[in-house]
């Protein structure tokens, strides 16, 4: 059923809108069709600038990654929105209303963005928090429309990433909707704004703590937790649990590509938690040590479903077979507007994978570097709101939004 | 209930309350009545049953447990046979029922009704709360209430059905009106005490006591045909003459009637305007769902047209339709259904010492049962004419005649096109983006939502098959099938025999609903469920389309408890293939029970999404939006 897949259709039209690479092999294959066509030697423009940044973050270095980089000094150039590679190359309209002014969102979220231990949505609501404070805008109307603008500037800069998006919209509905507002003189609804927007900045902020405090019922001495990924939050937790004096043991899946899972076992092996590293496929060997799978989530979706690393899914499936726990940790800004009712009912966000050997043009490589985890095979929700069940999230996703 | 409401909208992340938490103590004030009914209340079972009767004409009641019925019956049965009555009602027997046994029922009212009313309107709430024992005055009304009524209800209980939510929607909203609402209460409650005891007083001098569970309603009849005849000389005050609205209220069934219960659907019987013949062998499972003879209505109706003149023409033509079954679906019967009121709110003119508010809602409440008596209202209907009469309700007082006419028909044509054209559009404009190229989509039944993404999705040029599965009897698939082979959709037709062997190259299952109820059930076409299974054990994603106006807060488990049956001859016969009609003069056999049902219940594991006018939804979040909305939009 491969000719169903969205990704192969967006593919296919990625290929025919790019000006198709001039690839003599593929041009020698009648079929398979040429999606084969994209390989490690054009990977760039191709990559979600979301994984970039977590890439630059967790000094993942990969071979793809260096001659990506490469590439980009060459290029220095091109236009492409998505060449993250140098964030600072700020998109045009990204300013604020007035074009005197230097200021741009999307440099203030970047600079945000260079603290590691700040999330990609807080950084975007510290960033239009800032445009509040930049504005020359006289009147309310103004304002809204200058935030509204630089809101979707920053979401356009990377598409791929669910929680910038959900965090500019609960920004944009956190700040303004306020029903006080209308009957202040425009200074001090001014200030108001700028007061809720820090609020909202310093609630995010702390989320993680507050995620951190709730989990630690769910820790019990003598489990086994079965962590998939690098998750700020998930480390949070686990270091809480260790403050705390818990026994518990750590069971780290490798996370391939970006081996991610590697840097929590160091985090972790620091805290003196004892640590097992597994390769991502003996998942289901080990599954019957696990006391509990907790994972992050890049995502979470209407329907209480996560989007996250690669992997997450299957794991939620051995673990439901097995009737193990799957509790994931996330923090409410990441609750996005979406739906999708199957793994390919989502922009695909790509990445590079170093397979360490060359691959021959002929073999597709998989590139998504997320799933979708439905919400029968999760059991709890940690987040800042509390402790939820995966329906609830819909619940509070329609009462923020209608 | 509001401040929470507000509350969410500042959406102030950290303090927010999550999941279904009760609400706070304050709101719980005497003067705000509980909106729905709580069952976790009973103190004595006597209230227990008081509280059942009142709050559950709000609506048919949320929680559906099976054979509850008679209970008022009983209780009327227990409370008379009881050799020493309950203090209170000797009590009311002997201050209300002062008047002569051979004097007209109907002068006897006043005395009686004044002599309550003067006392117990301020403690009156306590009906709806039920837990604060007041006075032994208002003890008199809330016993006594239940079983005055049920006397007085000849075909059960409609007239309370009717009559409650309207007076419970508007004591929540305003003091000073629910004030007066209570009085009105209050002195209905007593008249029906009175009559009750009234007629107990005359009828017991002469009659011996057969059966305390006929007599009562035997006694009654009598006084509310003579209210019938001398409308003239009966009308003396505001609300007090209201009998033959009354009665005809009381005619049709209530939509939950138990039709196994004889007693009942005789006496619904008797006053029906459309003479529906029984069909004689039905399904034993099924015996509480009215099941008719078809075919004979029709002509019967026609004839009766001009001895039913309070029935407005147009009224009368839709019913006609919804009969011989010109107009199915659900939006179609709906709007139908409001246009027709509409022509009567046109023509419609108060009656002298009468108000609009409540002589209209009386109206309406006839033309809703007569629609009734030709097929049984859909969810959305129901819906529909329950923000209908609160709208009427709601009027202000200082409107004239004109201006409330025309306002009304303003809400009516605002309902329609919010409710249900503007949502169909929102539905199609989220739906759509769930349609990719190269999808294989199926649908079963005819949904008009449905044929609208269909063709919404194909004028955007996406590239995708449909499949259309039909069933028998009524194949509607082939209209719809019709309509997009006409548009250049390419289809394939199949049906529901076949579904299991389809289901494999289906990419999406698109379905219509009747209602969405509550716990996610998806309340639909029969062969629903089974689509939708089958569709769930090829892991295809599920997709139901509904407006959201056709949810109800109803739970309900199976397909058994609500239901509608068609015509059991529709599946016995095959029309034109004489060759197979093998159960040709088999039909009025004993031992042959046709079961035709018409909807079945889906359960929400079986629905990956709901497609309505607020967004994509789990099905595990209808209940949101019918607590979020349904106060906003349909009953303020």
């Amino acid at each position: 059923m491969w000719w169903r897949s969205a990704s192969f259709i967006l593919d296919r039209q990625q290929e025919q809108n790019t000006s198709y690479p001039p690839n003599p092999e593929s041009l020698l294959l009648s079929y398979p069709p040429p999606s084969m066509a994209d390989s490690l030697q054009n990977p760039k423009p191709d990559i979600s600038a979301y994984y970039q940044t977590r890439a630059a973050h967790h000094a993942v270095v990969t071979s793809d990654w260096l001659s990506q980089a490469q590439a980009a000094v060459s290029l220095q150039t091109n236009d492409d929105v998505s060449s993250g590679s140098d964030g600072r190359v700020a998109p045009t309209g990204g300013g604020t209303g007035g074009d005197n002014k230097t200021f741009s969102v999307i440099d203030e979220f970047n600079s945000w963005r260079k603290q590691p231990d700040l999330a990609e949505a807080v950084a975007a609501i510290r960033a239009l928090a800032a445009v509040i404070r930049a504005s020359q805008a006289t009147t309310m109307m103004e304002l809204e429309i200058e935030l509204k603008k630089a809101s979707d500037s920053l979401k356009a800069w990377d598409a791929t990433s669910i929680s910038l998006t959900a965090g500019c919209d609960l920004f944009m509905r956190y700040v303004t909707r306020t029903s006080a507002l209308e009957y202040e003189d425009f200074n001090s609804a001014r200030y108001r704004l700028i007061e809720r927007a820090e609020k909202f900045g310093e609630i995010s902020y702390k989320a993680r703590r507050i995620i951190a405090m709730l989990s630690q019922d769910f820790i019990f001495d003598g489990c086994t937790i079965l962590v998939h990924g690098f998750s700020r939050v998930v480390l949070e937790v686990l270091k809480t649990a260790a403050e705390n004096k818990k026994h518990f043991r750590v069971f780290c899946t490798e996370g391939r590509p970006d081996r991610t899972g590697l840097r929590l076992s160091n985090e972790l092996a620091k805290l003196d938690v004892p640590v097992k590293l597994l390769i991502d496929s003996a998942v289901a060997y080990t599954m019957d040590e696990v006391d509990m799978v907790l994972v992050g989530a890049d995502g979470v979706v209407e329907s209480g479903g996560i989007i996250n690393m690669m992997g997450t899914y299957q794991i939620a499936l051995v673990s439901h077979s097995m009737n193990k726990p799957v509790y994931v940790a996330a923090e409410s800004y990441k609750f996005a507007r979406l739906y999708p009712l199957d793994q390919k009912d989502m922009g695909p966000a790509l990445r590079t994978i170093d397979f360490g050997v060359p691959i021959p043009s002929k073999v597709e490589v998989e590139k998504s570097a997320r799933d979708y985890t439905p919400p029968q095979y999760l059991t709890l929700l940690f987040t800042d709101l509390g402790v939820l069940t995966p329906s609830v999230v819909s619940d509070e996703l329609i009462q923020l939004y209608l | 209930m509001d401040p929470r409401r507000t509350a969410r909208t500042v959406s102030d992340p950290k303090v927010r309350q999550v999941g279904f938490f009760t609400p706070a103590p304050p709101e719980r004030s005497i003067s705000d009545p509980p909106r729905f009914q709580d069952p976790i209340q009973p103190p004595s079972p006597s209230s227990t049953q008081v509280n059942d009767q009142s709050p559950s004409g709000n609506s048919l009641s949320p929680v559906m447990i099976p054979p509850a019925h008679h209970h008022s019956d009983n209780f009327l049965r227990t409370a008379l046979q009881a050799t020493s009555p309950p203090k209170a009602f000797s009590y009311s027997a002997k201050t209300v029922t002062i008047p002569p046994e051979n004097e007209d029922v109907a002068s006897s009212f006043s005395p009686g009704r004044k002599v309550v009313s003067a006392k117990s309107p301020s403690s009156f709430p306590g009906v709806k709360a039920s837990s604060v024992p007041a006075s032994e005055l208002t003890t008199v009304s809330v016993v006594n209430l239940p079983p005055g009524i049920s006397e007085k209800a000849g075909g059960a209980s409609v007239e309370v059905q009717n009559d409650r939510p309207v007076s419970a929607k508007t004591l929540k909203e305003k003091t000073s009106k629910a004030e007066r609402r209570a009085l009105q209460e209050a002195q209905r409650a007593a008249k029906a005490a009175a009559k009750a005891e009234g007629t107990k007083a005359s009828s017991a001098a002469s009659k011996v006591v057969t059966s305390a569970n006929t007599k009562p309603s035997k006694a009654t009849k009598p006084s509310s045909q003579k209210n019938d005849g001398s409308q003239v000389a009966a009308s003396e005050k505001k609300g007090g003459d209201r009998a033959p609205e009354k009665d005809r209220k009381k005619d049709a069934p209530h939509p939950r009637m138990q039709y196994d219960d004889k007693s009942r659907v005789e006496k619904a019987k008797k006053r029906a305007v459309v003479k529906q013949t029984e069909a004689r062998n039905r399904v034993e499972l099924f015996r509480h769902l009215p099941q008719y003879e078809h075919g004979t209505q029709l002509p019967d109706l026609e004839t009766k047209f001009f001895e039913l003149d309070p029935m407005h023409p147009a009224v009368y033509k839709v019913g006609l339709q919804y009969l011989s079954g010109d107009i199915r679906g659900g939006n179609a019967r709906c709007i139908a259904m409001f246009q027709a009121f509409k022509e009567a709110i046109k023509d419609y003119s108060t009656p002298p010492e009468k108000t609009l508010i409540r002589d209209l809602t009386a109206r309406i409440s006839s033309y809703v049962s007569f629609l009734i008596e030709c097929r049984p209202l859909s969810i959305s209907m129901g819906n529909a004419i329950k923000f209908l009469k609160n709208r009427i309700a709601k009027l202000p007082l200082a409107l004239s005649e004109s201006e409330a006419k025309s306002m009304l028909m303003l809400d009516i044509d605002r309902f329609i096109n919010e409710k249900i054209i503007l949502s169909e559009k929102v539905i199609v404009k989220h739906a759509v983006t769930k349609i990719r190229d190269g999808d294989v989509l199926l649908t079963y039944g005819a949904s008009s939502v449905v044929e609208m993404i269909l063709l919404h999705a194909h004028e955007l040029g996406k590239h995708f098959r449909v499949v259309v599965v039909d069933s028998r009897p009524k194949l509607e698939g082939q209209l719809l099938l019709r309509r997009l082979v006409r548009k250049g959709l390419s289809c394939t037709y199949t049906h529901v025999n076949a579904v299991s062997c389809i289901m494999q190259d289906v990419t999406r299952v698109f379905l219509g609903a009747s209602s969405v109820l509550s716990n996610g059930t998806v309340y639909s076409r029969v062969g629903t469920a089974c689509v939708a299974m089958v569709a769930h054990a090829f892991c295809v994603p599920v997709l139901v389309c509904c407006e959201a106006y056709k949810f109800h807060e109803r739970v309900q488990l199976d397909s058994i408890c609500f239901n509608e049956l068609g015509n059991p001859d529709a599946i016995s016969k095959v029309q034109g293939r004489e060759e197979i009609n093998y159960l040709d003069g088999f039909v009025n056999q004993e031992n042959l029970q046709l079961l035709n049902l018409i909807y079945d219940a889906t359960p929400s594991d079986y629905v990956s999404m709901v497609i309505t006018d607020y967004g994509m939804i789990p099905p595990t979040s209808v209940p949101v939006i019918v607590r979020e909305y349904r106060r906003d939009h349909l009953w303020s």
